[in-house]
């Protein structure tokens, strides 16, 4: 992003105008408000539909407003909390037509759904080893042949220059493992994980009738992993603890300051009151969940409701 | 018998990331309760409200608390009671000095904070008591009821400020650091030994909420400058001040009066007057009080039935003094054996019986031995 963004700049100086998703990872809003506090950038967030989902025809009103001035966009593949996939390739096409780059954070799609850098006209991508089972701490950066961001790390120049310092290879060679068995399994984990997701969805809306299900309901719309939830009268805090207490371990799907649970952004960006926002949990599957997991789920939530209700929202 | 050798409970540990806090919770969980740790962020913006990890706000603390809880093997959360401490803790302290009164925050806080809206939400979600690092102790009678006493370490004790606990609240509170005789050194000695880190971190200032310790620039900076006069007894302007509510009574330093007294003894601050943003000041003599009211009376069990003989606390740290105390259609009536100094409106008053918290009520008004005075 800041690589981009700088070589970009270098190029034409107009171009500071940074296009960003509101419902970005803190990983990628930080790096962009970074930009925006000290290196001039104007970041304009684009907007988003109720599920959260970025049209290209909103990239195209942004971009075509001053084309120039746009240094790149950066839109999610799929989003974290609420699971909903963007319409990638259409977002890349609109803004090759202006000859503007597009980043996409891919950390969540990776292993879900068919992530392909190569046709997804994109000018870089991201992927992190740790949500697809391999090591923590390393990632990778797809880069179209034909970009130069300057680099944020400087040194002996490894990795094309971009990325400096010496190759943790066990971490590499680990990742590529786990991205080689991600990209075999994904149709099987699409299929399987996507069934047990939806028996959850529908033991959730059984359990406690006026759940919200977060991020788009149709099932190509979201990721087959990811159920996320709007407890109306819940704090997501009070559920966390009764469901931990029993062995669940989901999350508030908020950010965290201070490890305050502050309404998530994401919701807030789809137009979520924020009261409401407070009560959201985010189950997320993985290769190791069973019908056991989710049963236990589906037994358990009720009582908490009820139990959250009943403590209130402080 | 006191309350950790009970039938194991529910517990939600009130960790603030100080030393104190996590010992008890570490004492609680090693008495066989099973314990949660929960940190209480009070600050909406934590990083601004303090620096320095003196407190119980920062995010520092919070590290603290949860590695604490992680030595001791409890699970551990963060809730956010920033609103609700901002409300009815931070919002009356600052109201009660606009009104020329000496509010106690940590008081309130006990009261509305952690065995109110904690405790409340602890006992919703299935928990059956709240524990925290006071020093004091709960003793459970043969008929089941609960007194409040002060700790075993009257140098320790911290029952002043738990003063405003009723029988229901007591029944769900537990002190485990209260009942044993100990310091500080000896809690930080216990500390390290359990292996917590937070053995050697410096305590908390009285105020947890105002970062530097300095009040009336927090009040300032709330209310605004104010000028006003200082005047003396017989009502001549003597000085100025930027703000009424920037004084306590017997306070002595930092009146900045240019002209010395007439007998060229050190002036005190006798009254604060809201109304017209005056400050009187005058004798020490002049701040004697032989009797005061108190409003607002909250009972740690029943509430006496007539009148009687207390020892009484006015501050925290405060002393002991002997009282003859009457509910009078729910105004606490005191009267002084021998005269008092410096009672500020606003500071509660707790009475004892013994070792035993009978009461507290919020000081409205004082009588001065020397009548002229207000």
């Amino acid at each position: 992003m800041k690589g981009l963004y700088w070589s970009r700049r270098d190029a034409d100086p107009a171009r500071t105008r940074v296009l960003a998703s509101p419902v970005e990872h803190h990983a990628v809003l930080d790096a962009v408000h970074w930009l925006g506090e000290h290196e001039g950038a104007t970041v304009e967030y684009l907007p988003v539909d109720a599920h959260g989902r970025v049209h290209p025809d909103a990239l195209r009103e942004a971009v075509a407003r001053n084309p120039d001035d746009v240094a790149l966009a950066t839109v999610m593949w799929a989003n974290n909390e609420i699971g909903t996939v963007m319409p990638v390739r259409e977002l890349a096409d609109v803004a090759a037509e202006f000859g503007v780059p597009v980043h996409a954070d891919a950390v969540q799609a990776f292993g879900q759904i068919p992530v392909d850098f190569a046709a997804s006209g994109l000018a870089a991508m991201t992927v992190s080893g740790h949500k697809i089972g391999g090591p923590y701490g390393i990632g990778a950066l797809l880069l179209g042949r034909d970009q130069t961001p300057v680099p944020v790390l400087h040194g002996g120049g490894q990795e094309r220059h971009v990325r400096s310092g010496t190759l943790d290879v066990p971490a590499i060679a680990s990742f590529a493992v786990a991205g080689r068995l991600a990209a075999e399994q994904r149709e099987w984990f699409a299929r399987e994980i996507g069934a047990l997701r939806d028996t959850l969805v529908t033991a959730v809306r059984t359990a406690v009738p006026d759940a919200i299900l977060g991020g788009d309901p149709a099932p190509g719309g979201r990721l087959p992993a990811n159920a996320h939830f709007t407890f109306p009268g819940c704090e997501g805090d009070s559920l966390l603890l009764l469901l931990d207490a029993q062995g669940i371990e989901c999350s508030t799907g908020s950010a965290c300051t201070a490890g305050v649970a502050q309404p998530s952004h994401v919701l807030l960006a789809t137009g979520t009151d924020p009261d409401l926002a407070r009560g959201t949990l985010r189950f997320s599957l993985g290769h190791t969940s069973t019908r056991a997991d989710v049963e236990a789920v589906a037994k358990a939530i009720g009582p908490a409701v009820e139990r959250a209700r009943a403590a209130g929202l402080t | 018998m006191t309350e950790t050798s009970q039938r194991p409970l529910r517990v939600l540990a009130a960790m603030s990331g100080g030393v104190d806090s996590a010992v008890a919770a570490a004492r609680a969980a090693e008495a066989g309760h099973d314990v949660t740790g929960v940190h209480l962020a009070l600050s909406a913006n934590p990083q601004s409200f303090r620096t320095g990890a003196r407190g119980c706000c920062t995010i520092e603390d919070s590290r603290d608390a949860r590695r604490a809880a992680d030595v001791i093997g409890i699970p551990f959360y963060v809730w956010d009671l920033a609103d609700r401490f901002r409300e009815d803790v931070v919002d009356d302290f600052v109201a009660e000095y606009e009104a020329g009164r000496t509010p106690n925050p940590c008081l309130r806080c006990n009261e509305k904070i952690k065995f109110a809206a904690l405790l409340d939400k602890a006992l919703a979600l299935g928990f059956d008591a709240v524990c925290t690092g006071h020093y004091a102790q709960v003793i459970v009678r043969e008929d089941g009821s609960r007194e409040l006493h002060r700790a075993s370490d009257m140098a320790k004790d911290q029952s002043y400020v738990l003063g405003v606990l009723d029988e229901r609240q007591l029944a769900h509170a537990l002190f485990p650091l209260g009942d044993t005789v100990t310091t500080k050194d000896e809690i930080r000695a216990e500390a390290e030994r359990r292996g917590l880190a937070v053995a050697k971190k410096p305590d908390s200032h009285d105020i947890c909420f105002i970062a530097d310790g300095d009040t009336q620039g927090f009040l300032a900076k709330r209310l605004g400058k104010a000028e006003g006069d200082i005047v003396d007894e017989t009502g001549a302007r003597i000085g100025s001040h930027e703000g009424a509510y920037g004084f306590t009574i017997g306070q002595r330093k930092g009146l900045r009066i240019g002209t010395p007294a007439a007998d060229g003894k050190p002036r005190y601050v006798l009254d604060i007057s809201p109304v017209n943003n005056t400050v009187t000041v005058g004798p020490v003599e002049a701040l004697d009080v032989t009797a005061l009211t108190a409003v607002k009376p909250r009972w740690c069990g029943v509430a006496p039935a007539g009148p009687g003989t207390y020892t009484a606390q006015l501050r925290a740290h405060g002393g002991e003094t002997e009282v003859r105390a009457e509910l009078v259609d729910g105004t606490l009536e005191v009267t002084f054996t021998e005269p008092v100094r410096g009672v500020a409106p606003g500071q509660a008053i707790v009475l004892y019986d013994g070792t035993r918290v009978v009461g507290s009520a919020t000081i409205a008004s004082t009588t001065r031995a020397k009548t002229a005075a207000v």
